[in-house]
Parts: C-alpha cells; structure tokens; sequence
C-alpha cells in the first residue's frame, strides 16, 4: 500500500471555504472577547451571527458540485451542504434566542457565541465526512463545544449536572465510536468512506470484524442521536442547559449525528444493511415507544421536548430500518429539515418565557399564554401540532414521507407501531395547547416579546419553516432527495483511486 | 369542466377566519363572520341550482398538482352524495354563528368565530376532496378547531372530554394513514405511477388478505368517527361538554365525515370485503340503535338524551349503508342531513334553555309548555321530527333504511323497528317531563321565551324539516345517480365474488364426479 504522503493530498481551499469561515469566525470572537463587557455582549452575538450568514452564503456556491477534498477525507456534495445549510440555520436561530438570554442571565457572551460557532464547526464537519477519522474529529470538536455549553449557566446546580452526565456518558460513547471505527479498519483495511463502501460490497456480509465494528458504531451513533437504550443522558441535559443550548442540541447535534450516522450506514454500508436493519429497527421499535411514553408523564417542558425529541429519533431510524426503499434517504433528510425549524420554534417560545434567571420551563408556566400573548401561544400551538403530525405542517408531510418509504420497503408492523406511538405523543403535545388556551389560573407575567426582536425572528423562522416545508413540499422533498442520491449516487472509489 | 367555485367554497371561510382576527368589537366580530359565513352558503345554493341532476360522476372538477413526487394533486369535485352535505355544512355554520353571537359565547368570540370558519374549511374540504391525501388533510385539519372548542368554551369536565376526542380520532386516522399509504403503494406497482387519485384507486386490484387489512383500516378510523358501538365513548362526553354550537356541527357535520368516508371510500375501495363484512356492520349497527336508545331513555341530562339518541340514528344511518341495495343507500344518505338537521335543531333548543337556567338536569324542568309555549311548540316539531313523524324528514329515511335492510335481512330489520319504538318512547318522555305537568320550579314561570334571533336561528331549520319531509324528491333525484355509481361498483364485486365462489364448488365437485363416472 502506498504511504501517505501531502504530496498525494489534493489540497482543495475552496470548497471547505464555509467551514474555514465558521472557524475563523469563532476565534475571532475568541479574540476580541475579552476586551467586551459582558453587558454588550449582543456585539458578539452579531459577530457570530455574521459569520454564519457568510458561512450560509458560502456553502449556496458548493452545491452543485460533487467532489472529494483532502484526498477525500472531505466530501463536498449536496448531502453536505444540505446539512450545512440546515445547521447553520439552527444556529443562526440559536443565536438569534441568545442575544437577549445571555444579556438577561449574566453569561459571558465572550465564550458563549465562540463555543456555539465551534460547535456548528464540528457539526459541520460531521456532514462533510468522507472518512471515518473526520466523523470522529467532528464529533469531538462539537461534542467538547457543547459540554461547555451545557454547564454554562455556572451557579445552577442542575447546569453543572447536566454537563457532567453529558460529558461522562458522551466520553463513554465516543469510546464505542472509536472502537467501531477501527474494527471497521481492520476489516476493511480503510478509513475512507467511499473505498470502505467498494469494500464491503465484495462479500463481507459474515465478516467478524466487519459486524463487531458496525455494532460498536450503531452504539456510538446511538449515543449522539438520543435512542434507546443510550439516551440516559438526554433529559438531564436537555433541562440542565440554558435554553438556547437545548434547542441548539435538539436541532444542530441530531441533525450533525444523522448527517454522519446516514451516510456512514445507508450509503457506504448500504450493502450489508441487511446485518444492521433488523438491530435498527428494534432500536427504532424502543426508542419512539419509550420517547412517547415517559414524554406522557413530564412536567416540565424542556424534559417533555427532551423525550420528544427521543420520539422524533425513533421515527427517522424507522426510515434507516427501511434501508432496501429508495425512498428513505430522502425521506428522512426531509424529516429532519421540517423537524429542525418546528422544534427550533418551539424552544424559542420556551425562551420567551423566560426572562432574568426566573426558570419557567414548567408546562403549567404556560397557563392562560392564549390571552396574555395570543400570537406566542398560536405559535406555540402550531408546533405542538406539526410535532403531533397534523396536516398540512411540516412534520406531518415528514412522516408521512417516512412512513410511505417503511411501507415501501415492507416494514408494515413497525409503521404501525409509529403510528400507535404518533397518537400517544398527541397526548402530551395536546397537553401544551390544553395549558395555553384552556386551564384557568395565574398567568406568569412575561416580557414583552416586541421588545426582544430576534428572539421574535427566530419564532417568525421557525414558524415559517413549519408552515412552508409543510404546505408546498415538493420543492423540499425533491432538494432532500437530490442530496440524498448526490453522496449515494457517487461510485465507490477503490483507495488506490484516490491516492493516486 | 374548469371552474373555481369548490375552491372559493372551501377556502372563503379560512379568508373570513383571519378577516374576524382584524375586527376588534364583539359586535363587529359576530357581523363579519356571519357574513363571511353567508357567501359559501350562497355558493352551495348556487352550485345546488346548476347542479346537474343526471350526472352521476364528479361536477365542477378542479385539478392542479401538489406535490408531483408523490402524485398528490389538489383534485376537489362535487357528486349527488356530497351536494347536499356540502349545503347542510354551510347552513349550519350559519346558524351557529347567527346563534352563538347571542349570548351563549360569552368569552373570546374573536377566537370562537375563527375556529368556526376554519372548521368550516376542513368540513367542507374533506366532503369535496377526490385526493385521498386531501381527504385526510381536511380529516386532521378539522379536529384542531373542534377541540379547542370543548376545551376554551366547553363545560365541566371539558378538558377530560377534549383529550378522549382528540385520542379516539388520532387513533383512527392514523392507521388510515397507513392503509392510504399501503393502498398507494399497491397502486403504484399495479399502474406504474404514484397516484392518490381515488378514481385511479377504485382501479386496482388486491388480494383478499391485503384488501380485508385496508378496509379494518378505514372502517376503524370512520367508526370511530361515526361513532358505532363499541367505539362510541367519546361522543356522549364531548357532546356533553362541548359549547352548543360545537354539539350542533359534531352532530350535525362531523358524525357524518364517518358514514360519508364508508360511503366514499371505505366501501367502493374495498366492495368485496364490504359485502363479507355486511353481518358484522349490521350486527354492530343494530347494536348501536338499541343500545343508544336504552341508554338515552335513562339519562339526567338533556344534552345527554340527545347525544345518545345520536349513537341510536347512527346506527340506522350505517344499518342502511351495509344493506347495500338502493333503499338502504339512498335511506342512509338522507337520513345523515336529517339528523344534521335534526339533532342540529334539538341541540341548539337545549342550549337556549341552558343559557336561561344554566341546567340542563330534566328534573330541574316541569311545566315549561305554560311559561314557553312558543319554545316548546317548536320543541314538539323538531322531536316529532327526530323520532320519524310521517310528513317530516325522518320519516323518509328511517323508512327507506328500513325497506333496504328488511330486503337485506329481515331480522336486522325486525330488531331495528325496535329502536324506532324505543326512540319515540325516551323522546316524548323527556318532553313529557320537561314540558307537560305543573310548573314545579318558581324560576321556571319567569323564563323568557324565544328571542327574535333564536327565531331566525330556528326558522330555517323547521323549513328544512317540513320541505325535506313532503318532498323529498327533490334531494332523492339528485343523490341517486352517484349512489346507483356506488351500486354498481359493489355488484360487480358481488358477482366476482359469486364467480369465485362456483368455481371453488366446481372445483370440489369435480374430484367427485370423476369417482362417480368410474
């Protein structure tokens, strides 16, 4: 085998121009930072914000394009933007919550918007992955980002729980990730994805090493994607963390983990799926079952959202578990993109509500919401309701698109079971709406939500994700399956190609 | 034919939901939405008046495509059996408002309104829809409004009520989600495109296990909706607890989404399964007419009475469905805007006692016929017309239901005339007890009879009872064609199902006749 040499590398700037932009811009943040007090830490905010519109911009000029960087350690193609465009819109709307919360509660803007950006970063460059090492390194870099920031709010007790469960059992998982990947090195005798794929196609079905690694990495990749049995850690961290947070790693960290989870398993080793789709959809079986039901029983919204969002992961493994459709792919892609904006949404109101270290993140806090701020609450309403699966909002058209691909691919009885568990989760959603527009009782006084414009955006973004993905699909549908087929549709190129 | 009148229909109530969002009085809020309620009602009547009579196929047929990828198209059309729901549905939502805005919404009418007209769109979009997609978009867009209101204007137990309604529905629809889905798929391998078109669905062919398992998912979710014994529990509740306009369009319009899907969907998809399911349904049906008229005749609560009483016509309605000959067909589908009519009426009469007394317990009542006398007067008319009068609407529907199942079977319809008994004794008991008798309560000598607005709400509605009881021609015309479509569609079921069945004896004969020529 030929040793790895820089000469061999093809060295390509341009196409990871949007990550080196996010890079820089955090550490320019990191930079001027200091020098900032913390009651102008908005600035900061909009530095970040900045940066990933110019990131946003920049990642618009790579689609189209379909090529392997770094010797194809980088794959930039329209999976990877795709991604990149969703999770740079999570985190401008996940700054967009921040400008006045992290005013409001003291943090230090400084680090806060830095750790966001190098989280995006991480994220970023899970979707970007053309080999197993990269998936690891952009793991990490968003993982360690997000430990941070999970434990940011420093005097909460629960803040410092949180991220130490996280990071604890985060750590743990990582282990498996990285144990997975080499076992697939051994067998393989490659890191890089595409030769991993033309590999693994050649009879390796029963390979020792090859399974033990695929099993080490569902763990891994379950651990990151909140199911059952590894999502211990999501409630605690999901209400320990300062609320922006919780919406950043309910949207940005689920979609990073897909991003890498998808292409590793359903297109590089889409030709032994059928060794991973039954474990999948026993996972896919636990984890909306489980979600749903503990969902029922939360009081407290952040928790409730946590379990939810547990659901909302069993329901995209029911599209991995349907591998053998053409459909799933993009099936899924399209879940994720009506199921960022919808949940992005509704932390945001969950934001809204609360105002200078009051925590209100109880779903009684939202008693009485429907005559105090009546647009807040049909908001609130109407993401309760996309995340139920009501039509015509985004995570209807999503399941139904998912559900259509597990048809398809014969998976009758666990579509069946989603959609047993899709009427129980209409209990607690419902629960949402019933507090808001019917309980009599106290109302909590709230901020005025004119008062805080780009928290007011990000609601206005994620409710008119709801609505649009929702009510004039196809044009999503047809981007998600496009980018989809872009990363599977390339032929699997043997390593001697790409080092050539 | 081109035209846009099926979308200006549906979709000018939902214009009018956020027109009431700008008003900003309670008076000019009532106001526009009655009016905005106005134009589809003229609409349906317009359309009713160049309706064509002998056309059995869709009419004013709009088509754009939706979402190509998977063959969903915004595909809406009018036939016999939809014409007239569409035209209750509208007429309804009127009189609910003009009723409503009289003091029986007492908080948030801006809301109330907007809920109205939104339901009115998932109504009268679902009765229109051709795409099953759509069908089930307006299926679940109609349940948002409904509930939130027996949740925001609702009574005592609103909350328990509104979460049974909410599960129950989910429930049905969404395996019917998935047998839609299913059905697409077979579609799509037997003509090589992904369609949600019903027309090209009604094409297909299934293997008897698939089609059995597509029809449980459809019959449950309409069962559900209808309600049938046993899945009826969540109708007394949110009956009960729901506003009075809320109970007049559950009963009059949303009960029927369930016989309508039968109808439209569940029995022409699937006509053999429905013809060897036919012993169950009129089992379940009969059930149903005797056991929500038992239940009626013991409870406390007006509301309740005719909530029950509900279960029991419903039954009648799905009992002439399953007799599947024209009698019972034509009977159950004008028997469905009777009871709109009907139960409509009975439920808005409650509520004008509730809103004088705040009770509706019939032991709290006595004697009203000497403190009311216009009240109870048209109190009599509309309960003669519920429990089937000859010259009123009931009449004509119960009969024909029970001429089309006595053809059917004669014991379904032997134990059926019961519920009629029954249905007139728990009635004109509860008038007799609310009614006749001394005034035995002292608050009950000083209530106010009917206003000039009940009136107007009431009138209507009596119009309707008297015209749909001498003439039902009229309706029966126009209705028979799309139904005698139906028909035809479960005949020649039933021949291929009697061609299977003589070439199965066949072959079990054929082995024998062979000894037999030894």
């Amino acid at each position: 085998m030929n040793p790895f040499t820089l000469a061999a590398v093809n060295f390509a700037w341009l196409p990871i121009l949007p990550l080196i932009a996010v890079g820089v811009g955090a550490m320019v943040i990191t930079l001027v930072g200091p020098s900032i007090d913390d009651e102008d830490s908005a600035s900061l905010g909009l530095i970040a914000l900045i940066t990933v519109v110019a990131a946003f911009v920049l990642t618009l000029f790579t689609l189209g394009q379909n090529t392997l960087a770094f010797g194809g350690a980088l794959a930039i193609d329209d999976y990877s933007g795709f991604f990149e465009i969703v999770i740079l819109a999570a985190t401008a709307v996940t700054i967009g919550m921040s400008l006045d919360y992290v005013a409001d509660e003291g943090l230090a803007g400084a680090e806060y918007y830095a750790l966001i950006l190098f989280g995006a970063l991480g994220m970023m460059l899970m979707a970007a992955a053309g080999d197993l090492i990269i998936i690891f390194l952009g793991l990490e870099t968003m993982s360690i980002a997000v430990y941070a920031l999970v434990g940011f709010m420093r005097r909460d007790p629960r803040s410092n729980e949180a991220a130490l469960k996280y990071f604890l059992l985060g750590a743990f998982s990582t282990g498996f990730l990285l144990y997975g990947i080499a076992l697939v090195y051994g067998a393989t005798g490659t890191i890089r994805l595409d030769p991993v794929r033309a590999a693994v196609s050649a009879d390796m079905a029963s390979n020792p090493l090859l399974l033990m690694g695929v099993g080490m990495l569902v763990i891994g990749f379950g651990f990151k994607v909140a199911a059952v049995p590894f999502h211990m850690w999501t409630p605690d961290a999901y209400e320990g963390a300062p609320t922006p947070i919780t919406a950043f790693m309910a949207v940005g960290v689920k979609l990073a983990a897909f991003a890498g989870f998808l292409r590793v398993f359903l297109i590089h080793l889409g030709p032994v799926s059928a060794q991973w789709s039954e474990v999948l959809w026993v996972i896919a079986a636990l984890t909306m079952t489980v979600g749903n039901v503990i969902a029922l029983v939360q009081d407290n919204i952040k928790r409730m959202l946590a379990y939810s969002a547990i659901a909302h992961a069993g329901y995209i493994l029911l599209g991995m578990a349907a591998a053998s459709s053409h459909q799933a792919g993009g099936a899924i892609l399209y879940y994720l993109l009506g199921y960022s904006f919808t949940n992005l949404g509704a932390f945001a109101v969950v934001v809204a509500l609360e105002h200078r270290g009051e925590v209100r993140d109880r779903i009684s806090d939202f008693r009485g919401l429907a005559r105090t701020h009546p647009g807040l609450a049909a908001a609130m309403a109407l993401f309760m309701l996309s995340l139920t699966g009501v039509p015509p909002l985004a995570g209807f058209v999503g399941k139904f698109y998912i559900f259509s691909a597990a048809l398809n691919a014969g998976l009758v009885w666990l579509v069946i079971l989603a959609a047993v568990n899709s009427t129980i989760s209409a209990y607690y959603y419902v629960r949402v709406i019933v507090e808001m527009y019917v309980r009599e009782g106290d109302v909590v006084p709230i901020k005025r939500i004119a008062a805080r414009p780009a928290l007011l955006i990000s609601i206005a973004v994620g409710l008119a994700g709801t609505i649009l993905i929702g009510l004039f699909p196809q044009s999503y549908m047809d981007a998600s399956a496009g980018a989809f087929a872009a990363a599977a549709g390339r032929p699997a190129l043997k390593t001697t190609a790409l080092l050539r | 034919m081109a035209g846009f009148w099926l979308t200006l229909l549906i979709f000018v109530p939902t214009l009018g939901a956020f027109g009431v969002l700008l008003q900003s009085d309670e008076e000019s809020i009532w106001r526009s939405a009655f009016i905005f309620s106005l134009i589809p009602l003229a609409i349906s009547i317009y359309l009713f008046a160049i309706f064509d009579p002998h056309q059995a196929t869709y009419q004013f047929v709009e088509r754009y495509s939706w979402i190509p990828q998977f063959g969903i198209s915004y595909h809406v059309g009018m036939d016999g059996i939809s014409l007239f729901l569409v035209i209750l549905t509208t007429l309804l939502v009127s009189l609910c408002l003009l009723y409503s805005g009289g003091g029986d919404i007492e908080v948030r009418p801006r809301e109330f309104c907007f809920m109205m007209l939104l339901l009115e769109t998932g109504l009268l979009g679902a009765l229109l829809a051709i795409d099953i997609f759509l069908f089930y978009l307006f299926w679940e867009v109609m349940l948002v409004p409904m509930y939130l209101m027996i949740g925001i204007w609702g009574h005592g137990r609103k909350i328990y009520a509104t979460f049974k309604f909410v599960l129950f529905t989910m429930a049905g629809s969404l395996l019917m989600l998935i047998a839609i889905i299913y059905l697409v798929g077979v579609a799509r391998t037997q003509l090589g495109h992904l369609t949600f078109d019903l027309p090209d669905l009604y094409r297909i062919a299934l293997s008897p296990t698939e089609a059995r398992w597509l029809f449980a998912g459809f019959a449950i979710a309409f069962a559900i909706k209808v309600p049938m014994w046993p899945v009826h529990t969540w109708l007394p509740d949110a009956h009960t607890e729901a506003p009075t306009a809320g109970s007049v369009m559950l009963a009059g319009v949303m009960l029927k989404m369930g016989t309508y899907g039968f109808l439209r969907f569940a029995i022409p998809l699937f006509p053999e399964v429905a013809i060897q399911a036919t012993p169950i349904f009129m089992a379940l049906a009969v059930i149903g007419i005797i056991y929500g008229a038992l239940v009626a005749m013991v409870q406390p609560d007006l509301k309740r009475i005719v909530a029950y009483s509900s279960i029991s016509h419903l039954g009648f309605v799905m009992l002439g469905i399953f007799a599947l000959n024209p009698q019972g067909l034509e009977g159950a589908t004008y028997q469905m805007l009777n009871h709109g009519v009907s139960t409509g009426a009975l439920f808005l009469l409650v509520g004008m006692l509730y809103v004088r007394r705040h009770t509706r317990e019939v032991s709290e009542f006595g004697g009203l016929w000497k403190s009311i006398p216009m009240y109870a007067a048209v109190f009599m008319f509309v309960m003669l017309s519920s429990v089937g009068l000859p010259g009123l609407n009931g009449f004509v529907g119960e009969f024909l239901i029970l001429l089309g199942t006595f053809f059917k079977s004669e014991r379904a319809a032997a134990v059926a005339v019961f519920g009629v008994v029954l249905g007139a004794l728990y009635m004109m008991w509860a008038y007799e007890r609310v009614m006749w008798g001394p005034i035995t309560k002292k608050v009950n000598e000083t209530i106010k009879d009917l206003t000039a607005r009940e009136i107007a709400v009431m009138v209507p509605l009596i119009a309707a009872i008297l015209f749909m009881g001498l003439y039902p021609r009229l309706i029966l015309t126009r209705m028979e064609p799309s139904i005698n479509l139906l028909l035809n569609r479960v005949e020649a079921a039933q021949a291929r199902l009697d061609a299977a069945h003589a070439r199965a004896l066949a072959a079990l004969a054929a082995p024998a006749r062979t000894v037999a020529e030894k």
